[in-house]
């Protein structure tokens, strides 16, 4: 199918339409949070723990920061994290997968037997103690989050590889002497790549939650808001204002809503065999 | 005799898991900056003359093959150190809060499975009508909507707005109870965070026992069933829900890992004193002993579900051998 006809099918289904803009408003707004956010996040106020108001549209703090900037700049950290994490995760699952279905035999057994240990670990668990006991900051939340993802992208890939490693096409690139990186990547892996995809849509998802909930627990990076660390501090203040909690968590289900609806019209298009699930 | 066989033979499948967990405990507590004593007694203060026997007996003067080694050793003989902030041995810290985190995800975990699969079963029946569109959008809401807010949002409304149900801990402090009103006491305290636990749950059940449902009924069999002259019920109950009961099951066991993510932060939320409460704490007074600890017992446990998830998984498919 052309590129065209292919967004055509995506446009068919509506909710994930909508989620794609959506999606790229909140990034449009995270980027240019400067532009956007009413307030600065950080300035204290006199007004402290207010409700929605025509000044503050959702409230402030028990510091008198406006609610609406620390949401906009909330949103950069767990937009980074979800779509660094899942690209680490990808490039390390097509990796281990491809290897894996393409050589099989030992290589396989090793590698689905580390794959199956890493899904069967406790992978919040896992990431609570890396973080707590080597230190916090967002490029190691999202090494951490990104090395944990990979098992669900390599068993996709790997699935793939075993049914087409045996394709005439691949016979052939062999048989005029084609290397076996060069069968791997250049011939079976473009095949493989669309199930791989819809993986990505439910891990960025996934590593958004995993981020919100480990800033929730002060795990996040101290010198950044995000909407984990904004749930935390709402947490202690919940009795005062319940305001504080109910717009990041908003806008934190919102966007992995978005990004699980995208998901589904994205699966749609590219394993239109698979049907709805 | 089978199913012994069966089970002893997974749990010594799991073994290379535990030690692989070990190790990674004792890779982390080189990496983690500074002394390495410090990762193994915490930064709670602990006497000289504590930290010169940890010294000695984790050989940190030695090679560090020979401390892996000796690492490997003492946590399997169960030392897994000392905790200075509790006074008490991690792994009886640990032990002492397993029962309140069972306690919470049990229910949470059954309930989420029955329910979730009647959901499913209800709405897959009909295809795209009421029943089924309002079914599909509240597990898709339940399934993105953050456990620990949900549990934020209802301990807001039911018990700081209307004053329902308690908002923290697992009983009344200072309360003696007895009898029916302790019941009523501590089902009291389950509620809310039970309900921020399992509603995740429940949607992934249904959702996924939706799609099964549908796949199995264009299944020969389904067809067979129909043309013998079966009602509708007997097809759906005997012939369907058993053969789409199976991808449900085995999400059931993978779900366990994330239970537990759950409860790390819906009991932080309500002030559960579980492992997950725990995990928070050590966290905050840098108790690395209980922390590497905890997620050895913790992966150990979901070891165990498993192992019980593969069991009811034999049990439902005649075709699935023990041998296997």
């Amino acid at each position: 199918m052309s590129w065209r006809q292919l967004c055509r099918q995506f446009r068919k289904n509506r909710a994930a339409e909508i989620s794609l803009y959506l999606i790229v408003v909140f990034i449009v707004t995270a980027v240019l949070a400067d532009a956007f956010s009413p307030y600065d996040p950080f300035t204290l106020g006199d007004d402290t723990l207010l409700g929605p108001s025509a000044g503050h549209w959702m409230g402030t703090d028990d510091l008198g920061r406006d609610t609406l900037s620390r949401v906009i700049y909330g949103a950069r950290v767990p937009l980074l994290v979800g779509f660094l994490a899942t690209a680490t995760s990808m490039l390390l699952g097509i990796l281990i997968g491809s290897f894996s279905g393409y050589f099989g035999g030992r290589t396989d057994v090793i590698l689905m037997r580390a794959t199956e240990y890493v899904l069967v670990v406790p992978r919040f668990f896992l990431a609570l103690l890396v973080v707590a006991m080597l230190g916090t900051g967002v490029m190691k939340i999202v090494l951490v989050i990104g090395l944990l993802g990979w098992p669900e992208v390599a068993r996709v890939v790997r699935a793939q590889f075993l049914t087409l490693r045996e394709r005439e096409f691949v016979l052939a690139a062999r048989a005029i002497g084609a290397s076996h990186i060069k069968v791997i990547f250049g011939e079976i892996l473009p095949n493989a790549i669309p199930p791989a995809v819809v993986v990505a849509s439910i891990l960025v998802a996934r590593a958004i939650l995993l981020e919100a909930g480990l800033s929730f627990l002060g795990l996040g990076d101290p010198n950044l808001i995000s909407w984990g660390s904004l749930l935390s501090e709402a947490q202690e203040r919940i009795g005062a204002s319940v305001w504080l909690a109910v717009f990041p968590g908003t806008a934190l289900s919102l966007l992995v809503l978005c990004v699980n609806l995208f998901g589904d019209g994205i699966n749609d298009v590219l394993n239109p065999k698979l049907g709805k699930r | 005799m089978a199913i012994l066989n069966f089970v002893l033979r997974r749990l010594f499948h799991a073994l290379p898991l535990l030690v692989c967990v070990i190790v990674f405990n004792f890779c982390l507590i080189h990496l983690a900056p500074g002394d390495p004593i410090q990762a193994l007694v915490g930064e709670f203060p602990a006497p000289e003359s504590y930290i010169a026997e940890m010294r000695k007996n984790f050989g940190l003067d030695q090679p560090v093959y020979i401390q892996l080694l000796l690492y490997i050793k003492n946590i399997l003989a169960g030392d897994l150190g000392f905790s200075f902030y509790y006074r008490q041995p991690v792994l009886s810290v640990i032990l002492d809060r397993v029962p309140a985190t069972l306690q919470l995800m049990l229910p949470a975990l059954l309930f989420s499975a029955a329910i979730g699969i009647l959901l499913g079963v209800l709405s897959a029946r009909k295809p795209y009508s009421l029943a089924d569109n309002t079914i599909s959008v509240f597990s898709l809401f339940g399934y993105c909507v953050p456990a620990f807010w949900l549990g934020q949002m209802l301990m807001a409304a039911f018990a700081i707005e209307l004053g329902w149900l308690p908002s923290q801990g697992m009983k009344t402090v200072g309360a003696d109870l007895e009898g029916a009103s302790l019941i009523v006491d501590r089902a009291a305290h389950l509620v809310l965070p039970f309900a921020a636990l399992a509603i995740r749950h429940l949607a992934v059940n249904a959702r996924m026992m939706r799609s099964s449902m549908l796949e199995v009924a264009y299944e020969d069999f389904v067809t067979v069933a129909r043309a013998k002259g079966l009602n509708e019920k007997a097809v759906i109950a005997r012939h369907m829900v058993p053969n789409a009961l199976m991808p449900v099951v085995t999400i059931i066991g993978v779900d366990v890992g994330f239970l537990f993510t759950g409860s790390v932060l819906v009991e932080s939320v309500f002030g559960w004193p579980g492992i997950g409460r725990l995990m928070y704490e050590s966290i905050v007074k840098r108790d690395y002993p209980v922390l590497m600890g905890n997620f050895l017992i913790t992966t150990a446990l979901v070891v165990m579900v498993n192992l019980i998830v593969d069991l009811i998984y034999v049990w439902l498919d005649p075709r699935v051998k023990y041998t296997k």
